[in-house]
């Protein structure tokens, strides 16, 4: 018995120490000297305080912004310290209430744009955090925040692109418009807060 | 699919393929103790640690030796993630103030992340301290697949070596691979990924101030803390407007490291790879996706190395590829099609140059339908278990991959060790079969297989299905097991068929939905990890140990070669008809039922 236990005992311990102790602490080292902006959480910084993260989306339901990815985390949308996905499944009524009620949300908002509306508008992201939309989700919302803030669709189509990212070297993922960051431009922009 | 789509997949695929032959033969020379020399600096070090454990490196052990040690040394990894769950609270390293977690919820992730499960019941973010995050769960994810990598070691001896009665020491099997396989991979993966994005700190929780405040409603507590109601009797609301984001951050890189590369998928974040902080860019997603198969498929090299006949080791690993591209084809097709029931609301979920289109409920933007499926390929192929996309919330036929690959035994590259082990115990089984066919004694590589070896190779494959199938029907006849359904209908039992087959197969991903975090399902849930992990490894370790003693045959004309296109189609057949036999009528019952119900209503 002794002759298993001591081994046991002893390589758990320093085993627990190494990889437990050791290894996170030598990687946060590494990437607080050599990476802090990465390792903090790729936070957005204006006038030196903190204005969201580029990582992670925020709720946006005003005409006037560009509306993300719907979000399931409780109790309010985009909570980030409590990240979640709806969990529906494909064939269960209430998710097809909610989709109906998002579509409806968004010919509300505007009444003109009868376009089919783009499948990651009215669905919910599965972190729930989502940052992106597709660029066709971003397209479908320009004429309505042009016209909500009454500047020129070039104007915002010019902000969209800017904000798009393709393909991580031109292969990888998908192509997809950062919501927060376009939003914060929109503001800078027009001058609104 | 779109051609970037194929070619997202091809560049996966192709890079793991080249990467296999180098990491497999650096495994090899670990496992056989001739370590190279860019490592062996190490060695003094290492030689210390035997001597502080008084471990006489030399020495070898019987097949029970080993599986003395190798339960041992999980129960004092159960004892310590329980403790440091319960006892977190009067722990540093915390400083969201997180309390003790419940008994079975301890007890739970304690054998879930002991077994290599790692199955989630709670939310990380909300639950544990970063204390409990590393010194437990992150140890026991380079513990966990360090031992099933030493019990692979074990076995591949069994094979390679003739009547002796040792298979190896286990202390040296698992601390060679956690020093030189496991750590050093660890370390450059964790720093990739936090130059991608992935948070690296102590801090606590960021506050943010809102572009757009948000509000909700809640119910009216009155001063004792219950829930005001009106005339009606219903609850009194009242609107919290919220104009701050807090956001949870932590020490993620180096934990979220490990997960993948040990296949373990326990997330930093409730979420797990589905956050933008856990797994924040498509090159992010690149890597976590190659570390869950990096390690399994270069066993194979090392296996093939080991036994003297590296054809060995690339026929077992050909078949892998063939059953993992055929069950990718399927997923990738279920989820682009979408839910026909969006397109009647006049949602658009085709495919184009602006959008990925495609059933998006529960997916990332930036990871699309090929990136989303190619991962629940993965993770379900190896015992990974992480997720970047719901698995809820796939259309039936799409979640029926990410089912069926569990319950086959994970053997499609499985988990680091297990995964290759289960797979050599098909191959045992592949050849009796067709000695069966042909009327002549089975051999594999140069072993004779016998009555005894048979029944430990049907142990590893009938226990799976017993613990899987028996629990569902458990769960199923009463409230408790039933009042955890999240999605009505077919849908339900599915989350229940897959809570098992992930418990049971040491996967840990989930149909999220299912409330999980309930006494029953913890304890339930918890033993089948408990059994589907060591009720397997005590058979692997029995056949290691009864191969080793045997006498090598020389091959002969009558023998059947393992590494020709044939035995790889044997071995693809055996695996599914076995998995087939045991699974259909259940899964009739649930994703088939579904998919029939999902197209007929419309």
């Amino acid at each position: 018995m002794l002759k298993v236990l001591r081994p046991a005992i002893v390589s758990f311990l320093l085993l627990s120490l190494l990889t437990g102790i050791a290894y996170p602490l030598l990687v946060t080292g590494i990437s607080q000297v050599t990476m802090p902006g990465k390792a903090n959480g790729s936070l957005i910084m204006k006038d030196g305080k903190p204005v969201g993260s580029s990582l992670i989306g925020q709720s946006f339901s005003d005409p006037k912004y560009f509306w993300g990815r719907p979000s399931a985390t409780g109790p309010m949308p985009y909570n980030a310290a409590s990240s979640g996905g709806s969990n529906l499944g494909p064939t269960n009524p209430a998710l097809m209430d909610a989709v109906k009620a998002r579509v409806q949300a968004l010919r509300d908002a505007d009444p003109g744009n009868t376009q089919p509306i783009p499948v990651d508008l009215v669905t919910a992201s599965a972190s729930g955090l989502d940052p992106h939309i597709s660029p066709a989700a971003a397209e479908y919302q320009v004429a309505r925040v042009a016209r909500v803030r009454n500047i020129a669709p070039d104007a915002v189509r010019k902000l969209v692109a800017e904000h798009t990212e393709g393909r991580q070297f031109g292969i990888l993922g998908e192509p997809r418009v950062n919501v927060l960051a376009l939003n914060l431009a929109l503001n800078a922009e027009t001058g609104t807060h | 699919m779109s051609a970037n789509g194929l070619l997202q997949i091809a560049m996966f695929l192709g890079v793991l393929l080249v990467l296999a032959k180098p990491l497999g033969w650096y495994m090899a020379r670990v496992y056989e103790g001739k370590l190279p020399a860019f490592v062996g600096w190490m060695a003094p070090a290492e030689n210390l640690f035997y001597r502080l454990c008084g471990v006489d490196r030399k020495q070898e052990m019987r097949w029970t030796q080993y599986a003395m040690a190798t339960l041992w040394f999980s129960l004092l990894g159960v004892l310590a993630v329980y403790a440091l769950q319960r006892l977190q609270g009067l722990l540093p390293l915390n400083p969201q103030g997180l309390g003790a977690v419940t008994p079975d919820s301890s007890f739970n992730t304690a054998l879930s992340f002991v077994t290599n499960t790692n199955w989630q019941g709670y939310g990380g973010e909300s639950t544990m301290s970063y204390l409990t995050q590393m010194l437990g769960l992150a140890v026991q994810n380079f513990l966990s697949a360090a031992t099933g990598m030493a019990v692979l070691a074990a076995l591949i001896r069994g094979f390679s070596r003739h009547t002796v009665d040792t298979i190896g020491n286990f202390w040296v099997d698992m601390t060679r691979s956690t020093l030189y396989i496991l750590l050093p991979l660890s370390m450059v993966l964790a720093l990739a990924l936090v130059s991608q994005g992935v948070v690296q700190n102590f801090s606590a929780y960021q506050n943010v101030p809102l572009v757009e405040s948000v509000s909700y409603d809640q119910p009216k507590l009155d001063a004792s803390g219950n829930p005001i109601k009106d005339a009606a009797g219903n609850s009194v609301t009242e609107k919290v407007v919220v104009n701050e984001q807090t956001i949870a951050v932590g020490p993620g890189a180096s934990q979220i490291a490990i997960k993948q590369l040990g296949t373990n998928g326990g997330g930093f974040f409730n979420v797990n790879s589905a956050h933008p902080f856990e797994n924040p860019t498509p090159f992010a997603n690149f890597l976590e996706l190659l570390a869950i198969l990096l390690i399994p498929a270069a066993l194979c090299y090392t296996f093939g190395s080991m036994v003297g006949d590296t054809r060995q080791g690339w026929a077992i690993l050909v078949a892998m590829m063939l059953m993992f591209v055929g069950f990718l084809a399927v997923g990738e097709y279920a989820e682009q099609q979408g839910n026909p029931a969006f397109t009647a609301m006049g949602v658009d979920q085709a495919s184009s140059a602006t959008q990925s289109g495609g059933n998006m409920e529960g997916k990332e933007t930036r990871f699309g339908i090929v990136n989303s499926v190619l991962w629940a390929t993965a993770t379900t192929a190896a015992s990974n278990g992480s997720v970047n996309s719901m698995h809820d919330s796939y259309t039936p036929l799409g979640g029926l991959v990410p089912l069926v690959q569990i319950q086959l035994g994970e053997v499609i590259f499985g988990g680091v060790g297990c995964g290759l082990y289960g797979m050599l115990v098909f191959a045992v089984i592949a050849v009796f079969l067709a000695g069966l066919m042909i009327g002549r004694t089975p051999e594999y590589l140069g072993k004779k297989i016998e009555a005894f070896d048979i029944k430990m190779a049907s142990l590893v494959i009938l226990i799976p299905p017993m613990l899987i199938l028996g629990g569902t029907a458990v769960a199923v006849m009463l409230d408790v097991g039933k009042s955890s359904i999240f999605n009505p209908g077919a849908h339900g039992f599915s989350e229940i068929l897959y809570a098992f087959s992930s418990a049971a197969g040491n996967n840990g991903s989930a149909f999220a939905g299912f409330g999980a975090n309930t006494p029953f399902y913890n304890s339930a849930l918890g033993l089948a990890m408990f059994f589907g992990r060591f009720w397997l490894m005590i058979p692997v370790l029995a056949l290691a140990g009864s191969l080793a003693a045997k006498k090598r045959i020389p091959a002969s004309v009558g023998s059947m070669a393992t590494h020709t296109p044939l035995f790889v189609g044997l071995l693809i057949g055996t695996v599914l008809l076995v998995g087939a036999l045991n699974f259909v009528p259940a899964l009739a019952l649930g994703p088939v039922i579904e998919q029939l119900n999902m197209i007929g209503l419309h």
